[in-house]
């Protein structure tokens, strides 16, 4: 989702000027987005050359303020029912850190995964401790933390599988790499 | 500085010798203190059940010394250890274990009875607990009458009556779904932040979560421990 979108959804509430727009939509996004004011100014002026918002001066306070067209509507519904395709979202850092310790052989693949499981059961706890905290009115925040939760939960359970697939497999055969082509081990740290 | 409820130094625990021996714990260190809830999780046959009952008094350790309360289990004899099972340190199961033919208030009244309290005196002591776990209401009720969640309620007022502040959770959502988990996980939580402490065997990450610190046990052995960040995450960082 970009700022276009975001902006558009807001829109579709009813008309506002920009400084609106970006409280709204950060207060709708339970204040994981901070919004910057430039941003949304740019944003609004090409959401109007493509005809998907219109401008108008307030007779009130003199502020430009925004409202959505029908080919604005139209393109947030387009966008709403659009799934996110999440083979195109790219490479999945552990996972090639786990798969790059089984190939190069320069530290144990076990290692890696109880490295990185303790890093993620403490984001799991810390996300737990700010659920627990959480107001029962801020409903956008809770639904967010729900998802950080459930994100870290299938981590911790992938490692464990990786881990128990691991120690089910011979000793030699953890590491995908003979001794002579481990010399020159694969950079993995970034 | 406040002192640990429960402290394990080098606890070991080997079943069988020879060939046939296993090493169920080796070199456990752990110390829990007032307020705080701890986390055991690990796969099946890591040792967290043992290790939970190493702490309860209920198996002696092979090695290695656990003290509750500042006394060290190993000196006490059995009436003594006895003792420290009633008034220091309390159980919950999966299986909530509650007696069907006593209300909520007398499944956690009578062992204080059995223990010599007068019957008013015990009962008060009950009520309060039952209140402690937004159960004030249900006193009278038997368990067939509670649900599944109500219940664990009950079997956590009960682990957690008068002079007890340790509490020992094995598994102690398994037969209930997650919502209700997590209410009973959101209770414990509450129960330490108000100052008791708990041991939560768990192989749940998402319950685990709800600790100050999570150990992970691997073959009997601490292979390693998650702490909450201390200063928490704000909504700034999750941006």
């Amino acid at each position: 989702m970009g700022l276009r979108e975001g902006l558009l959804c807001i829109l579709v509430r009813g008309d506002a000027h920009g400084y609106r727009l970006k409280s709204e939509l950060e207060s709708a996004t339970g204040d994981t987005w901070q919004v910057n004011i430039g941003q949304v100014y740019t944003t609004l002026q090409r959401l109007e050359r493509d005809g998907f918002v219109e401008s108008a001066e307030s007779n009130t306070d003199g502020r430009i303020v925004y409202t959505v067209t029908d080919l604005g509507r139209e393109e947030v519904r387009q966008w709403l029912v659009t799934p996110v395709d999440l083979a195109a979202s790219g490479r999945d850092e552990i996972s090639l850190k786990v798969l790059m310790a089984m190939v190069s052989g320069v530290s144990d693949p076990r290692r890696v995964v109880e490295k990185q499981r303790g890093s993620t059961m403490t984001l799991l706890q810390d996300y737990t401790t700010l659920k627990a905290d959480a107001s029962d009115e801020d409903f956008a925040w809770q639904l967010y933390l729900d998802r950080l939760i459930f994100s870290a939960e299938a981590e911790l359970r992938w490692l464990e599988r990786v881990e128990a697939r691991l120690d089910a497999k011979p000793h030699s055969e953890a590491t995908e790499s003979s001794e002579s082509e481990a010399t020159e081990p694969v950079e993995v740290n970034r | 500085m406040t002192e640990p409820i429960l402290s394990m130094r080098r606890v070991g625990k080997t079943h069988g010798s020879g060939a046939q021996r296993v090493d169920a714990l080796v070199n456990i260190d752990l110390d829990l203190m007032p307020g705080e809830l701890v986390a055991v999780t690990g796969r099946s046959g890591s040792g967290k059940t043992t290790l939970l009952n190493m702490a309860g008094a209920l198996d002696e350790p092979t090695t290695g010394e656990v003290i509750v309360a500042g006394e060290s289990l190993a000196t006490l004899s059995k009436i003594e250890l006895a003792r420290i099972r009633r008034v220091a340190v309390g159980y919950v199961f999966q299986q909530f274990n509650l007696l069907p033919s006593l209300t909520a208030a007398e499944n956690i009244s009578l062992p204080l009875e059995l223990d010599g309290m007068k019957p008013d005196g015990a009962r008060k002591l009950a009520e309060r607990s039952l209140e402690e776990v937004e159960m004030g209401g249900m006193a009278d009720r038997y368990p067939d009458q509670l649900s599944g969640g109500e219940q664990q309620r009950v079997a956590i007022a009960r682990g957690l009556v008068g002079p007890r502040s340790v509490l020992l959770a094995d598994e102690p959502t398994g037969a209930l779904d997650e919502a209700t988990s997590e209410s009973i996980l959101k209770l414990l939580r509450s129960r330490c932040d108000a100052g008791a402490a708990a041991l939560l065997v768990t192989h749940e990450p998402a319950y685990a979560a709800w600790a100050d610190r999570v150990v992970r046990l691997r073959d009997g052995r601490i292979e390693g421990i998650s702490e909450r960040t201390k200063t928490p995450l704000t909504t700034a960082d999750l941006s």
